[in-house]
């Protein structure tokens, strides 16, 4: 493998679903690296196509109707247009995922540990015995109290929390070169939501895998990520090192999910600020900045499509950076920057 | 266990004594059933009624006729016909009981294997053209009426082509036990089984077809297929498992019913002399002895087939297995 090529290289990702009178984007031209070793955070809120650009790179996507352009390279290797053949060894091995849900994301009917055994045996030509022996060695990495005995149980009988381990456990059973999780705390306790995510930052040194971690919460980006991708309305609003951008974002889009996040110190607001309105669905999405309804700041040079301009240390889809009223750094109280 | 099966049993005691005790008094409240005069006969002089009256029984207060009743049927099991004098009703029923069996348990192996087969695959290639010939065939079999479809059964396979190699080794109508020839037994059913299965194998294949497409949208199948596994198996194994619930509760109800005599138009047509026949000639009679001993015996069928749902689905499902 060369050297500078990133694990993964999503260039023009572009997501439609045709078919009604009108072509729909869901995702419009996203493109993004991640590297070995690295997470990679990929924020917005719900139905900014965060999900979809997950499941396109896991070529999940072939529901009638929709089709996936541009290109996805992982290692070099082009994964749009590959037969589900291909895909499928791929899957799971070198690309795994994880989901929100992990109440729903296991069939109910079968063991934790078998669901786990099933993912190491679909890749692998090991007998049962040597799966289990991996299986259970896994959730003990993951934190999972006493592990031979919860490959025994059943899904439904373990709490929230032992059961995203144990997809996180899944997720890596074949060592995978990328991890994806979607929003992978959402549906978890905060105390829960902060041991996943340990164990997410965990897994490069452990593994030397890169993560893709959808969320639509700044303050697990923060906590977790070194690049930060904000996605608004499946076009790409910002990136960059997750430091800068938190320290001077150049979207007005960034800096309202930044305002959103309540202090750590400091007296309390009586009331977060929120933004206004809600994102457009992509049938009605503005021809010009998606974001313009909502913003502060938006002007006649907003009815245009902002091209994605360098700023600093950030790439971003605004127009006040080059007309030179590019935004304050953020300055909050009680952190040093 | 020993609770559950204790319960179990419980109930079916407390079933069959609900539905003995309506079927009695159905009887007893049905204009032109009085017993006496039928058996006494037309012009029977009011000497002879008074006899056939205390000679069964009838002149005792309704609760001891009842008790009687039931204990000539499950105890001393000499229940004799009213209609034909002196014909006891536990033997005919068990003569008639292993006929019907056969009927209903082949027939279900054919459905459920069948649809299953149906409707899997419609599932797996749902909304084009496979989806819909199947599904389309499915429903004709299921407006066929099964006496119809018999008739024509039997017209091809007795009278038009019987002569020829194709339907030559199909026997007349008619029941042949399986201790006196497997072979026999298993020429004589096959064609009443596919007829009556074909009827089913609609149903079911669309049932199982419509739980499937909806379980193929839930999260897990994505996880599966997020897996790397095989869209088959991903299909079978994760995808069919968890979809077999309606079909199992369906299946239980219609097992029963079919044991209990729901078999009747088939049986007629064929010539078997079932469970269903047998019901539908005591009813014709107002034979209440047989009707009351029949009827008994589909309520222990729908029971036992109630709890054999209940066991497949503690095998199938592990939440059912906590949830008691």
């Amino acid at each position: 493998m060369d050297a500078d090529m990133p694990l993964l290289d999503v260039r023009d990702l572009r997501v439609t679903l045709t078919g009604s009178e009108k072509d729909i984007t869901l995702v419009d031209s996203v493109s993004f690296t991640a590297g070995a070793g690295e997470i990679l955070g990929l924020v917005g809120e719900s139905g900014s196509g965060k999900s979809v650009t997950a499941l396109a790179i896991m070529g999940l996507l072939d529901m009638p109707g929709l089709v996936v352009s541009g290109s996805v390279r992982f290692r070099g290797r082009e994964l749009v247009g590959l037969s589900q053949r291909a895909l499928r060894h791929v899957r799971g091995r070198e690309i795994a995922m994880i989901f929100q849900d992990p109440m729903t994301a296991f069939t109910p009917v079968y063991t934790i540990g078998w669901q786990i055994d099933e993912a190491i045996r679909a890749h692998e030509k090991i007998s049962r015995r040597d799966a289990r022996t991996r299986t259970v060695k896994l959730l003990n990495e993951m934190g999972v109290p006493d592990p031979e005995r919860t490959a025994n149980r059943y899904p439904h009988q373990l709490s929230g929390g032992l059961r995203q381990r144990a997809m996180i456990a899944m997720a890596l059973s074949c060592n995978p070169a990328l991890l994806i999780a979607d929003e992978p705390t959402t549906a978890l306790d905060v105390t829960v939501q902060a041991q996943i995510l340990d164990l997410l930052r965990g897994l490069r040194h452990d593994y030397g895998s890169g993560v893709l971690l959808i969320t639509h919460d700044m303050g697990v980006v923060a906590e977790t990520c070194d690049d930060v991708l904000v996605l608004y309305s499946g076009r790409m609003a910002e990136t960059g090192p997750a430091a800068a951008l938190f320290a001077r974002p150049a979207h007005p889009y960034t800096t309202a999910l930044l305002d959103s996040i309540p202090p750590l110190t400091g007296p309390r607001p009586a009331r977060l600020p929120s933004i206004a309105g809600v994102p457009p669905s992509p049938a009605a999405r503005p021809s010009g900045c998606a974001f313009a309804p909502r913003c502060h700041y938006a002007h006649a040079s907003c009815t245009t499509k902002p091209p994605l301009i360098v700023w600093e240390e950030q790439e971003v889809a605004c127009v006040l950076p080059t007309e030179g009223h590019a935004l304050p750094p953020r300055i909050t109280a009680g952190e040093t920057p | 266990m020993l609770l559950v099966l204790l319960k179990r049993l419980g109930q079916t005691v407390f079933v069959l004594f609900g539905i003995s005790v309506m079927v009695f008094l159905v009887f007893l409240a049905t204009p032109g059933t009085d017993p006496t005069s039928r058996i006494a006969g037309k012009n029977a002089s009011p000497q002879t009624i008074e006899r056939v009256r205390h000679e069964y029984g009838f002149d005792r207060p309704l609760p001891v006729q009842y008790a009687t009743m039931m204990k000539k049927l499950f105890i001393t099991q000499d229940l004799a016909s009213y209609a034909n004098r002196g014909e006891l009703v536990v033997p005919e029923l068990a003569k008639a009981a292993p006929i019907t069996l056969s009927l209903a348990a082949g027939a279900a192996v054919i459905w459920v294997s069948v649809s299953i087969c149906m409707g899997t695959v419609a599932a797996a290639f749902r909304n084009t053209w496979i989806d819909r010939t199947l599904m389309m065939i499915g429903l004709v079999g299921l407006s066929i009426p099964v006496f119809w479809l018999g008739q024509v059964a039997n017209l091809i396979t007795q009278a038009r082509f019987h002569d020829t190699w194709l339907f030559s080794w199909v026997p007349g109508p008619g029941y042949i036990p399986f201790s006196e020839s497997p072979l026999g037994w298993f020429r004589a059913l096959v064609i009443p089984w596919c007829t009556l299965a074909v009827l089913f194998i609609g149903l079911y294949a669309r049932i199982l077809r419509a739980d499937l497409v909806s379980v193929m949208d839930e999260d897990f199948m994505r996880t599966a297929r997020a897996k790397g596994l095989s869209p088959l198996r991903v299909l079978l194994v994760h995808g069919l498992r968890t979809s077999m619930i309606s079909f199992i509760s369906m299946f239980g109800m219609d097992f029963a019913q079919l044991i209990g005599g729901g078999a009747l138009l088939t049986e007629v047509v064929f010539g078997l002399g079932g469970v269903g026949r047998l019901t539908y000639q005591a009813m014709g009679a107002l034979d209440l002895p047989l009707i009351m001993a029949s009827v008994m015996y589909s309520a222990v069928f729908v029971v036992l087939a109630n709890a054999l749902v209940d066991v497949i689905y503690l095998v199938l499902d592990p939440r059912v297995r906590d949830g008691r």
